[in-house]
């Protein structure tokens, strides 16, 4: 399968029809796995990584989930390309920085991508839309039994399995999950809601995980440790925390429905406004407004069908998607115009946000609230 | 702990330009990691791959999985400081399940041989021994 052909489709996550996708963007799962007694990929000499890059990746492509599969080394890739994939977050960015020895096979649903001599030998991921990690960690959990019939994995009977950093000894398994939470920004409780999060050994990072800023009202919240406790428990537990947060998102949409209504429908018709008819556009920018947008769809300003061209609008306006929509190296202001033009055509086919729809509907569907119009 | 990822502005920033001087362990890990692996081993290398423990200071990362033994001691208090639990309890690969019955096999084995030989039962210590021999081998094959 060829990268074209990868990105003419979106991913399964893209389509957004898993379980709570108003709020849950996706869920993650990866296995970092690690060949026994050879060294990791960092400290590896080229040519044995090289080697084991070889091995392995003669491997994964035999995986029966990867038949007819996108395989290729990162040397073989633009850099174009590899960001590409990382705003599909089907590499990670430390993953992109890769030369040599490096690569990564994604199969064609786009929903199990394995990275070879990342940080560990294997980085075994899989991305589903909506609120699954229970369906995430069985695709990885399977396809490293199968991985493991084959190859000797190091792994310790008291440390579990052994990765290159100690914060991923153990299970090696790092579950998270993208939320869009504008609701709980916009009444000023997200502060609260991280920190009580960090409380209990999750992390919140943002969109390209550690170390990134949170833009468009998105938040990633992932498990902190790997050791002492069960895949099980772990992604149980982190589920159950997103399902609360997941209310308490509901909950301040309510409460900024009953409230605050000029101001959400001031937001809504600012944001509307503005990407309509601004014409540049700069990526931050872009996200924050169209996370309004997408926050009015859920409410019923915007019809239901216009969810998916403004939930791929968030990864088309990304600098590299752009870029390659365009077929030319654009620089920041190219790509700002570009940007902007973009997502006014597409928003040409937008109605005007409906306010009485908005008051009528309440996102979760729960609560019948009195409209102001009847 | 806290893990940054920094980019060549933000380094400079944060004074981390010289990786030499700069224990980047302290800032992945959370500071006192470099020093919790000098504990074990001040001068040792890993016998498999090499990796020191000033390169442990250097990059946070360690070289190789046999690198948990050589440093073990230092890394247990870093662990046990970073994880919720300092024993493993999920998935255990299915080779490793075998060689853990085998193992427990070995005990046993080995138990009875001792016993025979103090009750000088030598008929059966013999018979041990070969028992033994036998899943030492066994055992080497599945490493």
């Amino acid at each position: 399968m060829k990268l074209s052909s990868v990105l003419a489709t979106a991913g399964e996550w893209l389509r957004g029809e898993g379980p709570h996708h108003q709020i849950v963007i996706s869920s993650r799962v990866r296995l970092a796995r690690n060949l026994r007694n050879r060294p990791f990929p960092g400290w590896a000499k080229k040519a044995e990584r090289g080697s084991i890059l070889e091995l392995l990746r003669r491997r994964v492509e035999e995986l029966p989930e990867m038949q007819d599969s996108f395989s290729e080394t990162l040397q073989e890739l633009s850099a174009l390309d590899r960001q590409v994939l990382v705003e599909r977050h089907l590499i990670s960015r430390e993953h992109a920085a890769k030369g040599a020895g490096s690569a990564v096979v994604i199969n064609r649903r786009q929903t199990l991508s394995i990275m070879i001599n990342e940080e560990d030998h294997l980085r075994i991921q899989s991305i589903r839309s909506g609120l699954q990690l229970k369906q995430a960690f069985k695709l990885v959990d399977k396809i490293d039994s199968a991985l493991e019939d084959q190859l000797e994995f190091a792994f310790d009977q008291r440390l579990g399995y052994l990765t290159a950093c100690p914060t991923n000894v153990g299970t090696g398994m790092r579950a998270s999950a993208m939320l869009h939470l504008p609701g709980l920004v916009l009444s000023e409780l997200i502060n609260q809601v991280i920190q009580a999060v960090s409380k209990i050994g999750l992390a919140v990072r943002g969109l390209y995980g550690e170390g990134t800023e949170a833009m468009g009202n998105l938040f990633q919240i992932s498990n902190q440790t790997t050791l002492g406790e069960k895949e099980e428990e772990i992604i149980n537990r982190l589920s159950k925390v997103i399902e609360t947060i997941i209310e308490k998102e509901h909950d301040a949409r309510q409460i900024l429905l009953q409230k605050k209504p000029d101001t959400l429908w001031d937001q809504v018709g600012r944001a509307y406004g503005v990407l309509t008819y601004a014409h540049a556009m700069a990526s931050k920018e872009a996200l924050n407004l169209l996370s309004i947008i997408k926050l009015g769809v859920d409410l019923g300003a915007f019809p239901e069908e216009q969810r998916l061209p403004i939930d791929e609008l968030f990864i088309d306006t990304q600098p590299a998607h752009l870029q390659k929509s365009s077929q030319q190296k654009l620089n920041a202001e190219e790509r700002d115009h570009l940007r902007a033009q973009i997502i006014r055509d597409r928003l040409k086919l937008f109605p005007k946000p409906d306010i009485t729809k908005m008051a009528r509907q309440s996102g979760n569907g729960s609560a019948n609230q009195p409209s102001n119009n009847e | 702990m806290q893990k940054v990822n920094l980019c060549e502005a933000c380094s400079k920033e944060k004074g981390v330009e010289d990786p030499k001087s700069f224990a980047l362990a302290d800032l992945l890990l959370g500071i006192g990691a470099s020093e919790e692996i000098e504990k074990s081993a001040p001068t040792e290398k890993c016998p498999v791959c090499g990796f020191s423990q000033a390169d442990f200071k250097k990059t946070g990362r360690l070289g190789c999985s046999a690198c948990y033994v050589t440093f073990g001691e230092g890394l247990n208090t870093l662990l046990k400081a970073m994880h919720k639990g300092t024993e493993h309890v999920g998935k255990f690969p299915a080779r490793a399940h075998h060689v853990m019955k085998l193992n427990d096999r070995m005990r046993t084995l080995n138990e009875n041989l001792q016993k025979a030989v103090a009750e000088e039962n030598y008929e059966t210590a013999a018979s041990l021994r070969d028992q033994i021999k036998q899943l030492e081998s066994e055992l080497a094959n599945s490493l």
